[in-house]
């Protein structure tokens, strides 16, 4: 008899691995030393064990321990690396690449930056209006003056704007229906003012993999910084530093079987890729991140780095047999299922699979000892369904009836066949009393149909 | 988000589900909501020529504070009459099921869906009559 409940959503977190939590315990007990002591045994104990590994998560991504920042998690490594690249190339320029797709924490930090942007263009507009007005102005008068002296083809106005903000101009590309970037599309976005490309490893919902070795190649070939988010890949799909040329990378610990808040920025060292920190204080990690190093943490994280790193091969070939097993048994058995994302570029745990005409949210109150996501709009306070599906060119309302399935190194054959047979079983049923799936069966063509948006 | 308990009751034993021949001239049919926005909610009702709704029927796509919501609107139409029907509000079913905030619109839509039935069934009639005259 399987166990309930099931956990399948490891792309949201992942078990700690019993093996991690061993290694960790000494340091939450006897040693917990501060690893900065230069003084005493405990601090050298720390300081050999962040040592350890600090070249165990390097060795996973074929990197040297010198160029690992360790962070509180990927979302202060992408702050970290888009933030401090910006703060530091400013003089060189202040444009980025990136993908409609990517994770809200490389989004939200360039809106942050676009926002930072405009905020230092209208203060300058604010004060050439004043020279040329020659008097002070409101900025309730900007929009009117501007067009009075003709701001956008003032000399000094314009030679203003162009120097340093603090703040970045964006270019958010979208992506192919499959999910994945376009090469040429990305090399026709980059102008000599961009500093850096920022596109994510594999993405967290649809499981989609980028050709990162191209987009590194590109990068390297057009003299930009790349930074790669790549957090839902590492330990899952080989990754290397070098063959990729990636010249950063956000990683976290608990999406590979660590402990939370503990987390990675990879800093190239040759060439050498300058971040300007955006926490201050005792100059720990070689400046780049200040902060009394977390051992235990530390720890955990190098274990499971050096166990994913051993284990990686036969563990990804078990899980997409898994994941096979998954999606022939739901798409044999049911109709009108969607795969959203490459099948072929993916992530050998994910699924992410709409059951049309059947609701998203509603299907999970189905399979309630079965921890899934889904894409549906109820699940967020927001009502919007998916930006990632959305960005996918997925109908509305496939996008509403998606779920993500993310297996990981302890599911298990039992929970694969439960699984599937419960779904099966709740999508039939949802579908038995959903009027669209009648509709649709019946030949009307739903579109066709004047639906009131409420 | 935690669920009522009356929320899981009527999303796992949905009371009325069906359909009806909505070519009958005493079924109405309400169909509200839309694909797009995650919630369709299709209500039947069968009403006697005097006006008495003796029969409900859904069919929802939606979240389980939608399918619960149309499911509870079916109980409590039947046996009312169509002006008593009209009086049933959103608020008395978002109460009776104790949706939360970002749930008040399935409540919504049910109340819209017991109006669209209604009105359907009565242009229906008023056809008929402009026909028989």
């Amino acid at each position: 008899m399987v166990k309930l409940p099931i956990y399948m959503d490891n792309h949201a977190t992942t078990p700690l691995d019993p093996r991690v939590l061993e290694v960790m315990l000494p340091y939450l007990r006897e040693d917990f030393g501060n690893a900065s002591s230069r003084n005493h045994v405990f601090g050298w104990k720390a300081e050999a064990a962040v040592k350890k590994a600090r070249a165990q998560v390097a060795a996973l991504i074929g990197a040297s321990d010198q160029e690992i920042v360790f962070t509180s998690g990927a979302t202060e490594s992408d702050n970290l690396a888009i933030k401090g690249v910006v703060e530091y190339y400013k003089s060189k320029g202040d444009h980025i690449i990136t993908l409609k797709t990517e994770h809200k924490a490389v989004l939200d930090t360039c809106k942050r930056l676009e926002r930072v942007r405009q905020e230092r263009l209208d203060e300058l507009k604010l004060l050439r209006l004043s020279q040329l007005a020659e008097r002070d102005v409101s900025p309730e008068e900007v929009a009117e003056l501007a067009v009075k002296h003709d701001l956008e083809n003032d000399a000094t106005y314009r030679k203003w704007a162009e120097m340093p903000t603090g703040g970045a101009r964006v270019t958010y590309l979208d992506v192919e229906q499959d999910g994945r970037v376009n090469l040429e599309k990305l090399e026709e976005a980059m102008t000599p003012k961009t500093v850096l490309v920022s596109i994510m490893f594999v993405n967290n919902e649809i499981g989609v993999v980028q050709p990162i070795a191209q987009i590194g190649e590109l990068c390297r070939k057009k003299g930009i910084l790349f930074h790669c988010d790549a957090v839902q890949g590492i330990g899952k799909v080989p990754f290397d530093v070098e063959a990729m040329k990636v010249d950063l990378a956000s990683i976290t610990s608990h999406k590979m079987y660590g402990p939370k808040g503990i987390g990675a920025l990879y800093v190239r060292r040759k060439p050498r890729v300058r971040i300007a920190p955006i926490i201050d204080g005792g100059g720990h990690e070689r400046g780049m991140r200040s902060g009394t190093l977390n051992v235990a943490a530390i720890v955990g994280f190098g274990h499971a780095a050096e166990l994913a790193r051993l284990e990686l091969a036969d563990e990804a070939a078990r899980i997409l047999r898994l994941r096979e097993k998954l999606r022939k048994g739901l798409t044999d058995a049911l109709d009108m299922t969607v795969l959203n994302g490459s099948l072929e570029h993916r992530l050998p745990g994910n699924l992410n699979i709409s059951f049309a005409h059947a609701e998203g949210e509603s299907l999970m109150m189905g399979i309630k000892d079965v921890a899934v996501s889904s894409g549906s709009a109820c699940t967020s306070a927001s009502l919007e369904p998916s930006y990632v599906l959305r960005a996918l060119g997925v109908d509305e309302e496939l996008a509403h009836s998606s779920i993500r399935f993310g297996l990981g190194r302890f599911t298990t054959d039992e929970e694969v066949d439960y699984v599937v047979k419960l779904v099966v079983d709740k999508v039939r049923k949802l579908r038995d009393m959903s009027p669209l799936y009648e509709m649709a069966k019946e030949g009307i063509d739903l579109k066709s149909i004047e639906w009131t948006a409420h | 988000m935690a669920y009522s308990d009356k929320v899981i009751d009527h999303y796992e034993n949905p009371r009325n589900v069906g359909s009806m021949d909505k070519e009958d001239p005493n079924v109405g049919t309400g169909l509200v909501g839309a694909p797009a926005c995650g919630d369709v909610m299709r209500l039947q009702l069968k009403i006697s020529d005097d006006g008495l709704i003796e029969d409900a029927r859904f069919k929802t796509f939606g979240c389980g504070s939608a399918i619960a919501s149309s499911s509870l609107v079916t109980e409590w139409v039947k046996g009312k009459t169509v002006d008593q029907a009209m009086t049933i509000s959103n608020k008395d079913v978002a109460r009776e099921l104790a949706l939360p905030p970002v749930k008040i619109h399935c409540s919504v839509l049910a109340e819209d869906a017991i109006k669209a039935a209604i009105e359907d069934f009565k242009k229906k009639r008023a056809a008929r009559q402009a026909k028989a005259s």
